[in-house]
């Protein structure tokens, strides 16, 4: 009976250092699963390598033999001593193994709950292995249950929602207030790095245009660049800020930039056109007051921080009921994986069985000769109806525990007690 | 007959609140589905049960306070229906579907037997004149649920407390543009609503204008939505002073329809017809 076993590392176990010497890029990806296929204990095998975690998931029947080559073979592969990493390195079988496979793939074991890059990097990592003709039979059934469960976790839970980066929660707000982003414009103000990605986000977002502007005038003309921009003068500021919908400010001045009486004046001439403030600076470069005037939003950097956090709460909220199913899913799973199981000892107990009948039956009846043919039907009949007594039995019983955690333990049992395992 | 479609139209409607309302709570996706097919089909059943009752009463049902209700609820369900058409904004379900099913209920327990149409009404100014002022009032109860979750939205965005549920809400702008485009139309049927309604008073009863109380809140309530016009086109009032203006309006929209009745007597009060 083939066993699944995993070998891994993640961002948990091991240092980035680690990771990366030991991670396979994927263009040599068919490669390598080509020269894990060679391993001689591994029946199936997938990689899944992504910046956060390496692991190798594969089908033996010898699992202690299959762990140790899968050992070597990263060793051997990063041309590393496996004394190095040994320690970083996980392994995981059974229903351990199962539960994991499920929580990476719902993004459970992500270094940022419920981020959504997961599910497609293992889902690549499946097709890869799949068109290299590395998996089979055990490691198809486990990983499309895998993807059904993070569907479902996804649809069931809120796990991926809500911002949990500052940048990102810039985005979404402007969600809340502008129907979409596209055609809009943001007006960078000063030039941190934090303005940057606010802005990086909100273009990959929809973005239409970005304004630069900055009291060095080379600092701006550089951003507007590398936005494909427009540089605008410090003091066109207030001008700036009577086209523009969005406005990111982090300058390291230490009074306010934008100053409440300007904003009142500004809306008014912008006739209530929305306009949202992401203030990142520290100090302060907008008046907080501006969040008291209609259809202006203001947000400092606290304020976005208290979004991220809260989001980051609510998902572990969420975690929590994406963990209870897949505590039930990896038990569904853990039942199929076993009825496997009882299967063909049920087969093998009626084929042992059956085997000791005939022979036994052929060596009474040719020991007795004289018998007639219809005495010789009735002693064939009794022997079947004896075995058929005995064996009623433990098969219902194979049946019924199969179908829950206890089928292992009587499979065992009743190969052991008819020595099923012998032949 | 028609009775038994309206026993089926509320049921959906029922469900379709239900459904709605489930989403509001879980934003399961699969709820705001079967809350729109669940009213859809409460709304083809509504369709039935007015026609049933206009063929088994010979005139348009609006007469008695159940006919005029029912007609009303009619017309929300299928503007929002429209809407929903052309803004993908669910959650305006879980606000309008609960209206139009406490006014569904109200008009389920209300006498619905079938009033003979007092010879002086007989005319086509009837389904003229009340086509009209309810498309305006039904257009105009939109645009107070618009309002309501721009309110709503607008607290937590000001007061920073962007939760989950905050993100099930439509954004501010949309919201607003739904008013807008709200006020735009549903201000000339309104108005076509009530010159044709002094129109047919003036054939019936022969005044254009009595100042029953009905007709004093019907132009209290023009007026409202004619100031609110006035600022967003002129002054450009925009967002939630906008929003503020238009749950104030739907007030007087309500007060004319349903307080007018219970508490005044008049020329539009029904009872007072069939003296």
């Amino acid at each position: 009976m083939r066993e699944v076993i995993l070998v891994g590392l993640n961002h948990r176990t091991a240092p980035v250092q680690l990771r990366e010497r030991i991670s396979f890029p994927e263009e040599d990806l068919d490669r390598y699963l080509k020269e894990l296929q060679d391993l001689p204990s591994l029946a199936e095998g997938l990689i899944l390598s992504t910046c956060n975690r390496v692991e190798i998931c594969a089908a033996t029947r010898d699992p202690e033999k299959g762990v140790k080559e899968i050992k070597s073979f990263l060793a051997h592969q990063h041309h590393l001593s496996l004394s190095e990493f040994e320690d970083t390195l996980y392994v995981l079988q059974g229903e351990e193994l199962v539960r994991h496979i499920f929580r990476v793939a719902a993004s459970l074991d992500s270094m940022v709950v419920g981020e959504p890059q997961i599910l497609g990097q293992i889902k690549g990592a499946y097709r890869a292995a799949h068109a290299t003709r590395s998996t089979g039979t055990l490691l198809n059934k486990l990983f499309h249950k895998a993807f059904s469960v993070a569907k479902r976790v996804r649809t069931e839970t809120s796990i991926g929602n809500g911002a949990v980066s500052v940048s990102f929660v810039a985005v979404e707000l402007a969600k809340r207030i502008f129907a979409h982003l596209e055609g809009r414009e943001v007006l960078i103000v000063g030039a941190g790095e934090m303005c940057e990605l606010a802005a990086q986000h909100l273009v990959s977002g929809g973005v239409k245009r970005v304004l630069v502007t900055n009291r060095t005038w080379e600092r701006a003309m550089e951003l507007a660049e590398r936005f494909q921009g427009e540089a605008i003068p410090f003091s066109e500021l207030p001008n700036a800020l009577l086209r523009t919908d969005i406005v990111i400010s982090s300058t390291g001045s230490p009074d306010f930039v934008v100053r409440r009486e300007e904003v009142s004046e500004i809306i008014r001439k912008r006739k209530n056109s929305p306009l949202f403030f992401i203030d990142i600076a520290v100090p302060r470069d907008i008046d907080p007051q501006i969040n008291t005037i209609d259809n202006v939003y203001l947000y400092d950097i606290d304020d976005l921080q208290e979004v991220a956090e809260a989001n980051i709460k609510d998902r572990r909220q969420e975690a929590r009921r994406a963990e209870a199913i897949v505590a039930t899913e990896v038990e569904k799973f853990c039942r199929w994986y076993q009825s496997l199981e009882v299967v063909p000892t049920i087969v093998s107990l009626r084929e042992k069985m059956e085997g000791m009948r005939e022979k036994e039956l052929d060596k009474t009846l040719s020991a007795l000769p004289q018998l007639s043919e219809k005495e010789r039907r009735a002693m064939e009949a009794l022997s079947e109806a004896i075995v058929k007594k005995i064996l009623h039995g433990p098969i219902t019983l194979l049946k019924k525990t199969g179908r829950n955690s206890e089928g292992e333990l009587y499979v065992d049992v009743v190969k052991k007690l008819f020595k099923l395992d012998e032949e | 007959m028609n009775a038994h479609f309206f026993q089926i139209t509320l049921f959906f409607y029922l469900s379709g609140t239900i459904a709605y309302l489930i989403y509001l709570v879980s934003s399961h996706e699969r709820a705001a589905w079967s809350g729109r097919h669940l009213l859809g089909v409460g709304f083809v059943s509504h369709c039935l049960t007015l026609v049933l009752r206009y063929i088994e009463a010979g005139h348009t049902p609006v007469i008695n306070f159940h006919e005029s209700l029912s007609f009303f609820v009619w017309m929300v369900v299928g503007f929002f229906l429209l809407l929903r058409h052309h803004y993908k904004v669910e959650v305006l379900g879980a606000f309008v579907s609960p209206l139009a099913l406490l006014l569904a209920i109200w008009a389920a327990v209300l006498p619905k037997e079938i009033l003979p149409l007092p010879p002086v009404l007989r005319s086509w100014w009837l389904p003229i004149h009340v086509t009209f002022a309810f498309l305006g009032d039904a257009i105009f109860a939109l645009s107070f649920c618009a309002g309501v979750i721009y309110l709503i939205q607008e607290r937590f965005v000001k007061s920073k407390r962007v939760g989950s549920f905050s993100g099930r809400l439509p954004s501010l702008e949309v919201l607003d543009e739904i008013n807008y485009r709200a006020l735009t139309i549903g201000f000339p049927l309104l108005t076509i609503g009530i010159v044709s309604g002094a129109v047919w008073a003036e054939y019936a009863w022969g005044s254009y204008w009595s100042w029953d109380p009905k007709e004093t809140w019907s132009l209290i309530t023009w007026l409202l939505y004619a100031a609110l016009l006035h600022q967003r086109l002129a002054v450009k009032w925009r967002g939630k002073k906008a929003a503020v203006m238009a749950v104030v309006g739907f007030g007087a929209v309500l007060f004319t329809f349903l307080g007018v009745n219970l508490l005044k007597e008049g020329l539009h009060t029904y009872s007072e017809w069939f003296r």
